[in-house]
């Protein structure tokens, strides 16, 4: 249920990401999901994509400041509401969310996030037989 | 050497130097006329401060070669500051100069442990910065293989290090930091090397930075003190015990003055200090002020030296910078930084004036280790050092974190400090 998302540390300068996604798409890197999390001075790019070994390798040789973490991955229903009901389970169990994005692939609608008691969240997903979704399910 | 003999030695050597320059450079003979004092009036090392001092602005003034004291045929060899804050200042030297040079950075190198056995290598700039030839001279007089890769193209430097097998490294500690982290990106990593001594100057450092290099390295680190003025590396070096530098005052005669008054200061007091050359030939100074700061100690060594021991370098008095009325050392920023151990110890420092009010903000390099998923856990770490800033320095202090290896490394002295008041 988890899968790896790297975390790219950019000043706020103009043209940079763009640089580092023109470095990526050379060596045939896809990207499956990204958002930005920023500052006025900097941000932290976070991205899915298709090869992240390959990637971190990639993006410390062109000098970007880059880590690799595990994150939480559920399959969504691809009905209305359904998001907000995964939400709402960790809600009530106090669980506090860090942050959250969803992208899809394929015909599947997936949902990653970092909550503040990841052992409790995982215990939360097995009790209510949520879909987790696995690298693999990304190729 | 006994101190009263070293006393005898350096007043003997005081007055053949006043003489000398009273009667050959014209601009001191000017200046002691006007002060009223005559060579003869020098019977005594205490009859020193009768002197008047020198400054930087002097040598500009007298760019390039009105204070030698022997026509140029007698010059074998000149160096010079780049001069970015004016007129370059020049000096040069005979060859009686080049060989005490020689034999004083020999001794600093012989107190870091390196001998004949050594390969050394020296990663300062060769050319009109006394750093390379000044340590490439000591270390040849001492014996060691020298290789004068001079600053510069990291990679090569790394690779003949453990191509070579070099024992000992010369260069200034912001570039031997450089040089360490830079290692595992070039693929190498301190099994590849053979290091055991580093002897870093043309910088103040502090002892923090001492420890890192010393980490980071697998060394022993020696501070090593010189100005191209005086003569270069080799005025003073640090032994095994790091209590403050070893100065060769059979050479170099130290003296400690108020900032303020100018009046000598008593052992153990922190103030400028001053040097007079007691043997130079080709450009020698009386009182010359480096307005770096530093305290005299006389006390014997543990490691037996009597000769006086300045401490490590601090500060200078006219870097220090006054923000809010609160006198502030860049060093001080770094002390912090090093302490905190949270981030490189790269930084830049901008001061700036807002509605008539000082502000400081210090861009500092991130480290990829502590980079995480989330902003907050990044403004964590700006806060944490904003607050150590804060208690250290008592200034509060803008803390922006910058990408790694985006901080300007140099490989003479290291700009820390962007002061955009009065501007
Ligand atoms: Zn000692």
């Amino acid at each position: 249920m988890t899968i790896r998302q790297l975390s790219v540390f950019l000043e706020n300068k103009t043209g940079y990401l763009n640089e580092m996604l023109a470095q990526l798409a050379k060596y045939n890197i896809n990207i499956i999901a990204l958002t930005v999390a920023d500052t006025s001075e900097y941000g932290i790019v976070r991205m899915i994509v298709s090869d992240p070994e390959k990637a971190l390798d990639i993006l410390r040789e062109g000098q970007f400041t880059v880590r690799m973490h595990d994150i939480l991955s559920l399959e969504m229903d691809a009905a209305p509401g359904s998001l907000s009901k995964i939400l709402n389970l960790f809600t009530e169990a106090d669980i506090c969310i860090e942050y959250v994005y969803a992208f899809s692939f394929g015909s599947k609608s997936i949902v990653v996030f970092r909550t503040n008691n990841r052992d409790k969240a995982i215990e939360i997903i097995n009790e209510n037989k949520l879909k987790s979704i696995r690298e693999a399910d990304l190729k | 050497m006994p101190r009263e003999k070293m006393r005898a030695l350096q007043t003997e050597r005081l007055k053949e130097l006043v003489n000398r320059v009273y009667n050959n450079v014209s601009f001191y003979r000017q200046r002691m006329d006007e002060a009223g004092v005559k060579p003869s009036d020098i019977k005594t090392l205490e009859d020193i401060s009768k002197l008047p001092f020198t400054h930087k602005q002097d040598l500009r003034d007298n760019y390039p070669f009105g204070l030698f004291a022997v026509p140029m045929k007698d010059i074998v060899r000149v160096h010079g500051s780049s001069g970015t804050t004016g007129k370059p200042t020049t000096v040069g030297y005979t060859k009686n100069d080049i060989d005490n040079w020689s034999e004083v950075v020999a001794r600093s190198f012989t107190m870091a442990g390196i001998s004949s056995d050594d390969i050394m290598q020296v990663s300062y700039g060769y050319g009109l910065f006394t750093g390379g030839l000044g340590a490439h001279y000591g270390a040849e007089k001492v014996g060691c293989s020298v290789i004068p890769i001079s600053g510069g193209n990291t990679r090569r430097q790394l690779q003949l290090m453990a191509d070579f097998g070099s024992t000992a490294l010369a260069c200034t500690p912001s570039y031997a930091l450089h040089l360490a982290d830079a290692m595992a990106e070039h693929g190498y990593s301190l099994s590849d090397m053979k290091l055991k001594a580093g002897v870093f100057g043309a910088e103040p450092w502090t002892e923090n930075m001492r420890k890192e290099l010393e980490r980071k390295w697998g060394i022993k680190a020696f501070d090593i003190y010189g100005l191209s003025e005086i003569m270069g590396p080799g005025v003073s070096h640090d032994c095994e015990y790091h209590c403050g530098l070893h100065v060769h005052e059979d050479h170099f005669f130290p003296e400690i003055v108020d900032p303020e008054t100018k009046e000598p200061l008593p052992d153990g007091q922190e103030g400028e200090l001053v040097f007079t050359t007691l043997t130079k030939e080709g450009i020698p100074l009386l009182r010359y002020n480096t307005r770096d700061l530093s305290t005299l100690y006389r006390e014997k060594c543990e490691c037996g030296r009597t000769l006086v021991r300045m401490k490590k370098i601090t500060g200078r008095s006219d870097d220090m910078l006054i923000i809010r009325g609160v006198n502030l050392f860049p060093s001080q920023i770094e002390h912090v930084l090093l302490e905190l151990g949270e981030t490189s110890a790269h930084y830049m420092l901008y001061v700036d004036r807002k509605n008539n009010l000082d502000t400081l903000e210090l861009k500092v390099e991130l480290d990829e280790s502590k980079l995480t998923d989330t902003i907050r856990d990044l403004q964590n770490l700006s806060r944490k050092i904003e607050h150590a800033l804060n208690s250290a320095i008592g200034l509060s202090v803008k803390v922006t974190l910058v990408e790694p290896k985006t901080i300007a490394r140099s490989e003479g002295k290291a700009k820390r400090v962007i002061d955009n008041r009065n501007k």
